[in-house]
């Protein structure tokens, strides 16, 4: 039965204290809370909710059996859609995604489905529910490139169709960006990333880090030489990029991705671990997406007094609603309607401030978004002694540069077939980043998905 | 894992291991490195290939010890492993894909600084074992510094060591050399100058003045070695380059030399600390208050 009343809010740690950690920010739902949560939800006949998710979790059905307090039950019903809920519960999109579409949003609060789905996954981890291998074989290799979101969802869905797939990953650790890029406050690595894909292993496919393909192998090797049928491509898009100005190769200048990388994967915040972090004073994170929220509270929680530099406008900051809220509450600068012109450096090469100009709001673009342009005379400089780029990223042509045959377009992207992945090069696919460019856990998942289900049609020819 | 099948002392604080990395070995070429990492808490840690055998499936490591990390590595003996080994990256040499019969013509002069020459060590072998015997210079600080010349001395055409100090046969930086051997009236088409920064700086200034294109292998900080983070960016004839994946070599008379020495000093205090704490052990007692030691 429906209940009305308002969400059930989220517990969350003190924005005070977690300022001052790593530790997980929200809290989830415990079990009534979850309960009473679900009970808002109408089970709608027509559920809109499941269009706006780009897998189709049956969202009404598990929250159902929240409901129901049959939480393993509701668990089974998302794994038939999505094989990583307790990171997609985390960091999907949700308002602009299942929740956007929620019919209990038009006139009051969405039903809170992602927390919801967190709840679910979370109380399966925690229950030793674990994934069943395929019973029958196929007999036949798959070659999956790359562990994040994509890859990892390519690879448990063929094994679970009975294939022997290998995950090949450049870094020394699986998990994409979920292990270099997204941090620990948001996403807990050792026990929800690392547990899924802990799980992907426990459904037979092997996982072999270290190997660069392209460099190490390449494509054409592993097909010919290693004896995999079929190749699926998921190798995110990882190259930084860089705004151009001066100053920009000044000590104290990072990409978000290398800041990142050396706090989340190389765990550089920890004593015990080998690899620097420079943490700055005050620093400086240019852009307004997730990466640049995440590295923001990164910088933030390693001691620095932080400020985001935006030339849009609050409105058009792309990052998660979330995420935002977070960063203001716990205390970080945003500069708006504001452009970097300039690096400033001292005599010894290191960053001592930033140079911005004022920026308005004029005609949409081509991404339906006003473009910004530069205030004439409103030049002004702020005090930083770091600066964090996070302008975006590109697939990396790693890949691309050492396959013959494989077509990308201008922007580097492998060019792929939206239903089923499939290339321009027999037997090989792809899917998430490195074909989108920059998107989403749950699209690259969601296009994952769909390359598995090709490759198999592909192998069962 | 990946195994250390020998660890050995070239010289003071320089050590050779080779190590069991199949994959690494079968496709690696001469101008392209490995990034190590020790153990869950080690960093990653860029190094040339000095040499590799794909049949045994081992790959030849030199490094020396300047830090944390390094120091942490000659810890390592024979039967010891690598968490994580990985490679080749970057690209390599690029006159491998040359036409070898253009090669064949061509005079080359190689110039190696201090562990520089672990990795000149291999193209200059990969030319010798195509027919081409090249010059080489070995340049260290002091007779101890200079490694793998018998070694060398079997690939390359004419070998030359210099120390700084004279404490071994020619005294003088290696620039002097290269100075000398011009002026006797060698003539050379092609320079290769790897060591540290300083030394392709100021090798580079003088190519350029006698006219010989001149190739440098860069060594930035990096931390993927794929070029995904940006850490060793560099600024190439005016562009900004990604050292892991559009090099490590380059055209040495298009580097910023200046701004690439800046950028190594980026951990500096960091290492320092870093490298106390390690040296120092359980004895570490603190007092800085800089180093988290008295916490
Ligand atoms: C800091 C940050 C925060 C984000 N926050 C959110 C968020 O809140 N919500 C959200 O939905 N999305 C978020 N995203 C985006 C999301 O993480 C990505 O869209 C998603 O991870 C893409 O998945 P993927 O599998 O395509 O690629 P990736 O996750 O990038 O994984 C690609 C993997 O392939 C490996 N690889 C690359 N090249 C090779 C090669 N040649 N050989 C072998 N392996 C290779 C890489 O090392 C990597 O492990 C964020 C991204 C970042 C960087
Ligand atoms: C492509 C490449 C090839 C290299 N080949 C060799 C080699 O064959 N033999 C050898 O002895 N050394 C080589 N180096 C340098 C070697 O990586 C550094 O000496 C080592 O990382 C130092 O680590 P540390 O912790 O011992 O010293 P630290 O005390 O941490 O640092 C000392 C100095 O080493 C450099 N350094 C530190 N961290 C890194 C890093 N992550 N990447 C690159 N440089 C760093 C910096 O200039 C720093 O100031 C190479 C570097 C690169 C980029
Ligand atoms: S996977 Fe993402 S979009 Fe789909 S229901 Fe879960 S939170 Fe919503
Ligand atoms: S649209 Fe909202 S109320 Fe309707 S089924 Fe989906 S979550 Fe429940
Ligand atoms: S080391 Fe990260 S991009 Fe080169
Ligand atoms: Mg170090």
């Amino acid at each position: 039965m429906a209940v009305k009343r308002d969400r059930v809010p989220v517990r969350e740690q003190d924005p005070k204290v977690r300022a001052t950690n790593f530790e997980e920010v929200c809290l989830g739902y415990n079990e009534e809370e979850a309960v009473a949560e679900a009970e808002r939800c109408l089970n709608c006949k027509k559920p809109m909710c499941v269009s706006g998710c780009p897998v189709n979790i049956n969202i009404p059905a598990f929250i159902e059996q929240v409901k129901n307090r049959d939480f393993e039950k509701a668990a089974q019903i998302i794994a038939e859609s999505s094989s990583l809920p307790a990171v997609c519960g985390r960091v999907c999109p949700q308002e602009t995604q299942c929740e956007g579409k929620c019919i209990l949003g038009i006139k009051g609060e969405p039903v809170a489905i992602g927390k919801l789905e967190r709840f679910v996954a979370d109380w399966a981890r925690e229950h030793n529910i674990e994934p069943v291998p395929a019973k029958e074989k196929k007999g036949k290799k798959v070659a999956v490139i790359g562990s994040g979101p994509a890859g990892l969802t390519c690879a448990g869905d063929l094994a679970k169709m009975g294939y022997d797939v290998k995950i090949f990953e450049a870094l020394h650790q699986a998990g994409g960006v979920l292990v270099y890029g997204i941090p620990e406050f948001r996403l807990p690595k050792d026990e929800v990333v690392a547990h899924e894909v802990e799980n992907v292993k426990k459904l037979g496919v092997e996982i072999e880090t270290n190997v660069i393909v392209g460099k190490t192998v390449t494509i054409d090797e592993l097909l010919n030489e290693e004896g995999f049928d079929a190749v699926f491509i998921g190798s995110g898009a990882g190259l930084p990029k860089f705004m151009g100005i001066p100053g920009e190769q000044a000590n104290g200048v990072f990409s978000a991705n290398e800041f990142l990388t050396r706090n989340n994967l190389m765990k550089a915040f920890r004593e015990d671990h080998d690899t620097p972090i420079y943490r700055g004073r005050k620093v400086a994170v240019v852009g307004g997406g997730n990466v640049a929220m995440d590295a923001a509270r990164t910088a933030l929680r390693l001691g620095a007094e932080t400020h985001i530099v935006y030339r849009r406008s609050e409105a058009e900051l792309p990052a998660r609603v979330e995420e935002v809220h977070h960063a203001k509450e716990e205390g970080i600068n945003f500069h708006l309607l504001t452009n970097p012109t300039e690096i400033l450096v001292d005599d010894n090469g290191w960053v001592k401030g930033i140079r911005c100009i004022k920026m308005e709001l004029g005609e949409p673009d081509a991404s339906g978004r006003r473009r910004p342009i530069a205030v004439p005379g409103s030049e002004y400089e702020i005090e930083v002694d770091a600066v964090i780029m996070s302008l975006g990223t590109s697939p990396n042509p790693l890949i691309s540069s050492t396959t013959e045959g494989l077509e990308v377009n201008k922007w580097k992207c492998i060019v792929a077939d939206e239903n089923n992945g499939a290339t321009t090069k027999e037997g090989v696919y792809a899917g998430g980043d490195a074909v989108t460019g920059a998107a989403t856990v749950i699209l690259a998942m969601g296009a994952g998905k769909a390359a598995a289900a090709g490759i198999d049609e592909y192998l069962s020819k | 894992m990946y195994k250390i099948l020998k660890a050995e002392l070239l010289a003071d604080k320089i050590y050779l291991m080779d190590v069991e990395a199949p994959r690494v070995a079968k496709s690696c070429q001469p101008g392209q490195f490995v990034i190590v990492k020790i153990d869950d808490a080690g960093e990653r840690i860029p190094l040339t290939i000095c040499d590799y055998d794909a049949e045994a499936g081992t790959v030849t490591i030199v490094f020396q010890c300047v830090g944390e990390s390094t120091y942490r590595m000659a810890d390592l003996k024979a039967g010891d492993a690598f968490e994580d080994f990985t490679g080749p990256l970057g690209c390599p040499s690029e006159w491998i894909n040359e036409d070898i019969e253009e090669l064949k013509k061509k005079k080359m002069l190689f110039v190696a600084g201090g562990v520089g020459t672990a990795p000149v060590y291999p193209q200059v072998k990969w030319l010798h074992d195509h027919g081409i015997d090249a010059d080489v210079i070995i340049g260290a600080k002091t007779k101890d510094l200079i490694i793998l010349e018998k070694e060398m001395e079997a690939v390359a055409g004419n070998l030359y060591v210099t120390t700084d100090d004279g404490s071994y046969k020619h005294k003088g930086m290696v620039t002097s050399v290269v100075e000398e051997l011009v002026e006797a009236g060698k003539q050379y088409d092609q320079c290769i100058a790897i060591g540290p920064v300083i030394m392709m700086k100021f090798t580079c200034l003088l190519t350029k003045k006698l006219g010989i294109p001149t190739i440098v292998s860069m060594n930035p900080i990096m931390v993927d070695g794929t070029g995904m983070c940006g850490a060793c960016r560099l600024t190439v004839g005016g562009e900004v380059k990604f050292a892991c994946v559009d090099g490590p070599e380059f055209d040495g008379h298009l580097v910023d030399f200046d701004q690439a020495m800046k950028r190594q000093q980026m951990y500096k205090t960091e290492e320092g600390r870093a490298l106390l704490r390690y040296q120092e052990g359980k004895t570490h007692h603190g007092g800085c208050g800089m180093c988290g030691g008295d916490e």
